[in-house]
């Protein structure tokens, strides 16, 4: 187990660095570079000099990227181009606890709700009940997530005013639970509704192939009821596999954080890099991009290492 | 999966001829088989049914139309839907109804567009791999797990902040980024199509390695290929979608239905018009979940495992 803890870990650093490379590259194809941004446009091409050396500019390729990368793995992200003299990172970390938030409550929503539909759609499969949720979750899977949240923001927060219609809290209101709760209503459910269509279906599947098994079979003729049969004997074998979806969920979950963010003025990274991008505050976008794809990374090397410590039969 | 209850039974097509109209009927090919597997699923046929409409609405838009989709009739604004406006106004006076045929054509362009170019690369790139194996097949691979670890979402926003969007810069962002899935899938069927005797047969033939990637094992792996294609276009649409509702995608005037949703959030939208953001959202829906069934359909008709039992 630790050999194969310590091989899948290794296995993430080329992924890492080929991550920097295509962050890095798509960078490259910026027009201008940042000296052209920064500096009055009417400066003389000799005075720009010492900008250019200031920032490497003048530096072939690799190096900048090796310096870039230095400096990153020191935390070290860069300064906006935009607002002056703040460093990246602690936009970043300002930004982070409020989209944690709405991830985390938003994905307790989604197991929920989602996970024991799965289940009672595997528990009787091609009935009624089985034909309804999975038709559910077929409308769920087309639906653009924005979308609902445009819906829900037009009937429940303009029309009827039961909820706020953005950000985090009541503008200059003190600070109260109650008010901070009530605006992460709306959001986190509409970020919930991203993944629970696939994480229905994908319990659905799983517990079908679980409940086929011998053993459930041998419960059943021991004379369990089914519903016990089913949440008892069968979930314990059949959410197993649920560890793996969080692993492949949470690129579109950190996806759809984006656009939740920018209908709900939600102050998070998702925001952040949305008004970076049409700023075209290049350190910013570019290393909210490098993170997040690194959270992925990280991500899925958790829910395998999970995968591995829940489900002994697998040999490594 | 949606699996009609007749896909459960068998069907009559399928239980053995008695003898003397073995001679008389025609044989059973695997297409006639597929096909009719196809239509027996009933929610793949209503699919299809909805998609050719949505197509031909599309194609005949100048025709259908009632309206110039761009042309404003200022004092006409938010106007409800009547004998005038079939589907009401938007912000600018523009008729939605004109505005959401031409957007069909956007939404669909862009889909099959991009997902032509992506399925192709995707195949060239899982064919090679799965075909040739080795440190080819790893180098390939460790670059589609590059390209899958960022949120397309956040890539997709990265590449059009420094290619200016426009509906041929999207097209070929979906399908320069949209590949690597397609490029796992086909690399799977061929590292298993690959051992086949067939394979071996024509490799003893001396028939060149690039005939037999294309030529011998890729129609065999056509129907996954397919698939992915069809629940692809989906995806694209609703991604499309997304960045043009985030005024990143389609620029107005251009009407695309993900932009005519950036324009119906406005609060007066919301306070005197709610049937302006449900029609562009229904139709993205309703688009989407036909691709789904279509798909779906698909993958039951042509997985060749359940047809051979």
């Amino acid at each position: 187990m630790g050999a194969y803890i310590l091989r899948r870990a290794l296995m993430t650093i080329p992924l890492l660095f080929g991550i920097t490379v295509l962050a890095f590259g798509i960078m490259q194809l910026a027009p201008g570079d940042p000296s052209t941004m920064l500096i009055d446009p009417r400066i003389r091409a000799e005075d720009m000099q010492p900008y250019i050396e200031k920032y490497g500019l003048d530096e072939p390729v690799h190096v900048q990227y090796v310096k870039w990368l230095g400096a990153m793995i020191q935390g070290d992200f860069g300064t906006s181009l935009l607002r002056q003299g703040v460093s990246v990172s602690e936009l970043i970390m300002a930004r982070l606890p409020n989209t944690l938030l709405l991830m985390v409550v938003s994905t307790l929503i989604a197991v929920i709700i989602s996970v024991p539909f799965g289940i009672i759609s595997a528990s009787k499969p091609y009935s009624l009940t089985d034909y309804s949720i999975t038709f559910v979750s077929f409308l769920g899977l087309a639906t653009p997530n924005f979308w609902i949240g445009l819906v829900l923001i037009m009937f429940l927060s303009v029309q009827l005013g039961w909820f706020p219609t953005g950000g985090v809290s009541t503008l200059g209101a003190d600070f109260s639970v109650w008010d901070r709760l009530h605006h992460l209503v709306l959001p986190s459910i509409v970020l919930a509704t991203a993944d629970m269509a696939g994480l229905t279906r994908y319990t659905r599947s799983s517990m079908l192939e679980v409940l086929k098994q011998d053993y459930i079979r041998t419960a059943r003729a021991k004379g369990f009821r089914q519903t016990k049969v089913v949440f008892k004997h069968g979930v314990r074998n059949g959410l197993i596999p649920i560890i793996t979806i969080f692993g492949l969920m949470l690129p579109s979950f950190i996806g759809g954080s984006v656009i939740v963010e920018s209908i709900f003025a939600w102050p998070g990274i998702g925001l952040l890099f949305m008004d970076a991008a049409f700023q075209r505050d290049y350190p910013v976008i570019m290393a909210i991009t490098v993170i997040v794809a690194t959270l992925v990374v990280i991500g899925n090397l958790i829910a395998d290492i999970l995968y591995a410590i829940f489900d002994p039969r697998i040999e490594y | 999966m949606i699996q009609t209850q007749n896909t459960l039974k068998r069907k009559p097509s399928m239980k053995q001829p008695k003898p003397d109209q073995q001679i008389k009927s025609k044989p059973e090919t695997l297409a006639k088989i597929m096909w009719e597997k196809f239509m027996q699923n009933k929610l793949a046929l209503i699919g299809v049914i909805i998609l050719i409409m949505i197509i031909a609405a599309a194609l005949l838009a100048p025709l259908l139309a009632t309206h110039h989709p761009d042309e404003q009739f200022l004092t006409d604004r938010l106007a409800p839907p009547g004998s005038e406006y079939w589907l009401g106004t938007d912000t600018l006076g523009r008729d939605l109804y004109s505005r959401m045929l031409y957007g069909a054509q956007i939404s669909l362009l862009v889909g099959f567009a991009s997902v032509t170019g992506s399925i192709f690369i995707g195949t060239v790139v899982g064919a090679v791999a799965g075909y040739y194996g080795g440190k080819l097949d790893a180098l390939l691979m460790r670059i589609v797990d590059v390209v899958i670890s960022f949120p397309s979402m956040f890539l997709l926003i990265t590449l059009v902040t420094i290619i200016d969007p426009s509906l041929y810069t999207l097209i070929l962002i979906f399908a320069l980024f949209g590949w690597t899935g397609t490029a796992r899938l086909v690399r799977g069927e061929f590292l298993t199509l690959r051992t086949r005797e067939y394979v071996l047969a024509a490799r003893t033939m001396g028939i060149r390695n690039i005939r037999i990637i294309f030529s011998h094992i890729l129609p065999n792996a056509m129907g996954p290929i397919i698939v992915a294609a069809t629940l692809g276009i989906g995806g694209v649409i609703l991604a499309e979608s997304a960045l043009s509702y985030l005024g990143l995608g389609v620029q107005p005037p251009t009407a695309s239905w993900g932009n005519m949703l950036q324009d119906a959030q406005g609060l007066s939208v919301m306070k005197n018009a709610w049937w302006y953001p449900l029609i562009p959202g229904l139709m993205i829906l309703i688009t989407v979940l036909s691709f789904n069934f279509v798909g779906d359909g698909l993958r039951d008709a042509l997985d060749s495992r359940v047809i051979r039992k």
